[in-house]
This record gives C-alpha cells, structure tokens and sequence, in this order.
C-alpha cells in the first residue's frame, strides 16, 4: 500500500485550494462592486475559472477512483478516521455542488456562460428571476459552508504535524522532506 | 341610361371594396412585442420594452402607401437585470431625465416580393436621429396585421453608453432589435 498522495493527487489538491480560495475572495469582492465595464469581466473570470474548477474535481475523482488514498495512520481513533474521511466526502460534495450552483444560478438569472468567451455552455434551467436569486443565496451559503469546513480542515491538518507527528500533512506535501 | 349608371355604381361599389377593405391601422400595444438582444463578454442578453404607442396604416396592397410611428417610454425598458435596469436609466446610457422616448417615424415603405416588405425611417433616441432600415414581413391572423422584423442598432451611434462603457470589448456597438407588431384592421373605408 503506498504511503503518499500521488504526485497527480497533489499536484490537483494545491492547484484546487489555490483555484477555490481565489474564487472565493473574488466572488465576495465582485458581487459588492457597482456595475461597471471591470464588473462584467469580474464576472466572467469567475465563471470561467468556476467552471475550470469544476472540471478539476470531477478530473480529481476520476483519478481517485484508480489511486485511493493511503492509509491514515493505524494509530488514530476510529471516529476521528470516519470524520476524517466524512470531512473529505463533504469537501468532495461542496466542490461539485458550489460551481453547479453558479451554473445554475447565471443560467436562471438569464446570464449564459460562454467558457473563455468561446464555448457556450447549455443553460440548465429558464430565465427566472425569483429562482435566480434563490440559486444566488445557495451559491453564497455554499461557500460560506465550504470555507467553514475547510478552516476545520486545515486545523486538523496541522494537529496531525504539530501535536500528533505523524505523516498526515508531510504525504500531501508536494516536496517531502524525510519523516521525522 | 339608367342601366349603365347602375352598371357604373356597382363597378364603383366593388373597386372601393377591393382596395380599401383591409387597411391595418389600430395598433394593438398589449399584443405588440419590443425586444432586444445586447452582448456582454459575448454573452447575448434578452432585454424588452413594455411600453410603447403608437399609430400605423399598412395596406397590403399598397405598402408605399404605408406609414409608421412608434413612441418608445425608455423607462419601461428591461435590460435583463435588475443591475443593467438601473444603469441604463442614468446619463452614460439613455440619461432618461432628458431623453424620455424614443421615436421612429417612418419614410418609406418597399415591397421586397411575397411578404416582405423593407422600412425605412428615422429613429431619434437621446436627441440624435438615425436612419434605419429594417426588413419585414407581414401576415394576416384573422382580423389583424402582424408585422414581424428588426434591425442592428449601433448603440455607440446614440451615445447610449458613453465613457467607460463605449468599450465595445465588454458590451458590443450592435444591438438586434426586434419588433412584432399587431395592428387590427380598420373599419372598412368605402
Ligand atoms: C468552485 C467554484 C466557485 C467558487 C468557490 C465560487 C465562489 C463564489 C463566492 C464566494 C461568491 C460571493 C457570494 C456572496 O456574495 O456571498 C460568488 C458569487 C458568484 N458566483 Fe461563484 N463560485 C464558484 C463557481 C461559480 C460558477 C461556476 C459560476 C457560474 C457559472 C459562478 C457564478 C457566480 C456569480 C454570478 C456570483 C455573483 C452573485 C451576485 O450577483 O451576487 N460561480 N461565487
Ligand atoms: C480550498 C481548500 C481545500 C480543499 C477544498 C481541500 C480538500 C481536500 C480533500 C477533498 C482531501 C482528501 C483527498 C483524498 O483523500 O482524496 C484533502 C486532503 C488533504 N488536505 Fe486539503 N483541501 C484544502 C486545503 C488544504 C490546506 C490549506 C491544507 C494545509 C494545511 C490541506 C491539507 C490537506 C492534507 C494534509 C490532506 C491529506 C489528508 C490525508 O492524508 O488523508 N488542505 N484536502
């Protein structure tokens, strides 16, 4: 049984935080903005980098299906292994259910998305306003619901390295330096 | 004698019934539709104005003869947001306290074969004046007129979006404006 993420695994996790901690700041920052030229193409951005995202993860699950995850440590208690792997089901499902719920949203707000300004994409539901601004207060809470889980996330991520020592972090790092 | 001016009459009678009968003239505003698609990043946007009047005659039979006005209440205008509805009433787009309407008065109107029809005409929006010419097509539906057709406005040619926004790269120059027309036909003329 291997004993690190593969390099792929990584490699996909990094750039993936980078992508949705980004999307993240900039969509909290845009929907404040007045409208403006800059504003449109705010916009735009965010929907092609969430769609790009998107993308990523279904990419990211397909290859975990062929390369499962290693082993978390024999030594952790059995309900911090199910949150665990609870917690990265949960981040799985919000990564999927958040750039859908911005597709949905633009679609109902009557906003296609054409991917980089060339590929249009189907819009999934018809114009409808009330709907539109429903979508738009799931794709927030979404968010808000993902950065809460994320903050857990990482705190358990560094109470592995820090108070536990084992290889939890170290084996999802890109430049691992030797276990200590 | 008396037999020819009878003769003479009905003649009358039947060319006045053949030319004049349909004349479509009442227009009919809550049947009529206004709408226009914009372009932002590439993105189409489906926009619509609800109100607007107007007084048209159009027989089919003799489309130069024809004439059109359409006034157009610009706040009644759906740009497709809540955001968009609120910008364009302000100065950099329609600056609705001096520019109100919008008007089209027709000047010509040309038979392009079957029902096709071409119209030209003024369009003044934000006190500049355009001409336009905007293919059609006309058919019967019962008792009403329909005229179906549209054109490309260059919103640049109106000053609708002035400064940041006369960027074409975010909100394209060409609009497509779109208009079905629904006119009853008028009492009949003898
Ligand atoms: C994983 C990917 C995504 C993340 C992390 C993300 C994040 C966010 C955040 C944090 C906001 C601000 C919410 C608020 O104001 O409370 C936002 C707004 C928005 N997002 Fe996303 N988003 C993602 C994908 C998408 C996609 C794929 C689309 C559309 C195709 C989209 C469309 C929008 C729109 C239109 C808004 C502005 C809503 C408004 O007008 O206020 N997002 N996004
Ligand atoms: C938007 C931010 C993030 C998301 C959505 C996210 C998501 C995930 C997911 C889904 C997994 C499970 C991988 C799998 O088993 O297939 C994972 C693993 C992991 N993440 Fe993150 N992550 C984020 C940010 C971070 C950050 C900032 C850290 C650094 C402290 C971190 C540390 C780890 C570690 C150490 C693992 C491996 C856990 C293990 O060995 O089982 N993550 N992450």
């Amino acid at each position: 049984m291997e004993t690190r993420y593969t390099r792929t695994a990584i490699a996909l996790h990094w750039l993936m935080a980078l992508l949705l901690t980004g999307l993240f700041c900039v969509g909290l920052y845009m929907s404040d903005l007045p409208l403006s030229p800059q504003k449109l193409k705010i916009y735009s951005w965010h929907k092609w980098a969430g769609i790009t995202a998107f993308l990523l993860v279904l990419l990211r699950l397909a290859w975990r299906v062929g390369h499962p995850p290693p082993l978390l440590p024999a030594g952790m208690p059995a309900w911090q292994q199910a949150a665990a792997h609870g917690l990265h089901h949960l981040l799985y499902l919000l990564m999927i259910a958040i750039p859908l719920s911005g597709w949905l949203m633009s679609s109902a707000k009557g906003f296609q998305t054409v991917y980089f300004g060339v590929l249009p994409l189907p819009d999934l539901l018809p114009k409808d306003k009330e709907l539109g601004e429903l979508l738009e207060v799931v794709h927030s809470g979404l968010n808000f619901t993902l950065a809460g889980l994320v903050v857990a996330h990482v705190a358990a991520a560094l109470k592995h390295h820090l108070f536990d020592r084992d290889d939890v972090l170290s084996r999802m790092l890109p430049f691992h330096a030797s276990k200590h | 004698m008396s037999t020819t001016r009878i003769l003479l009459a009905t003649l009358a009678v039947v060319a006045a019934g053949d030319l004049g009968a349909v004349e479509y003239s009442q227009f009919q505003a809550d049947k009529s539709r206004l709408t226009f698609v914009s372009k932002q990043m590439g993105v189409p946007i489906d926009g619509s104005f609800r109100k607007f009047g107007g007084s048209l005659s159009f027989d089919p039979a003799r489309p130069t003869a024809a004439s059109a006005r359409l006034d157009l209440d610009l706040a009644s205008i759906d740009a497709g947001s809540r955001d968009a509805n609120e910008e364009v009433v302000g100065k950099p787009w329609f600056n609705l306290k001096m520019f109100p309407t919008a008007t089209f008065v027709s000047s010509a109107v040309r038979p392009l074969g079957g029902d096709k029809f071409e119209l030209a005409g003024k369009l003044t929006i934000k006190g500049r004046t355009q001409d336009i010419t905007a293919p059609f097509t006309f058919h019967q539906e019962g008792s009403n007129g329909i005229f179906d057709g549209g054109f490309v406005l260059k919103r640049l040619d109106f000053a609708l979006g002035d400064g940041v926004w006369a960027d074409v790269a975010t909100v394209a120059n060409e609009v497509q404006i779109k208009f079905h027309i629904v006119a009853a036909a008028a009492a009949t003329r003898k």
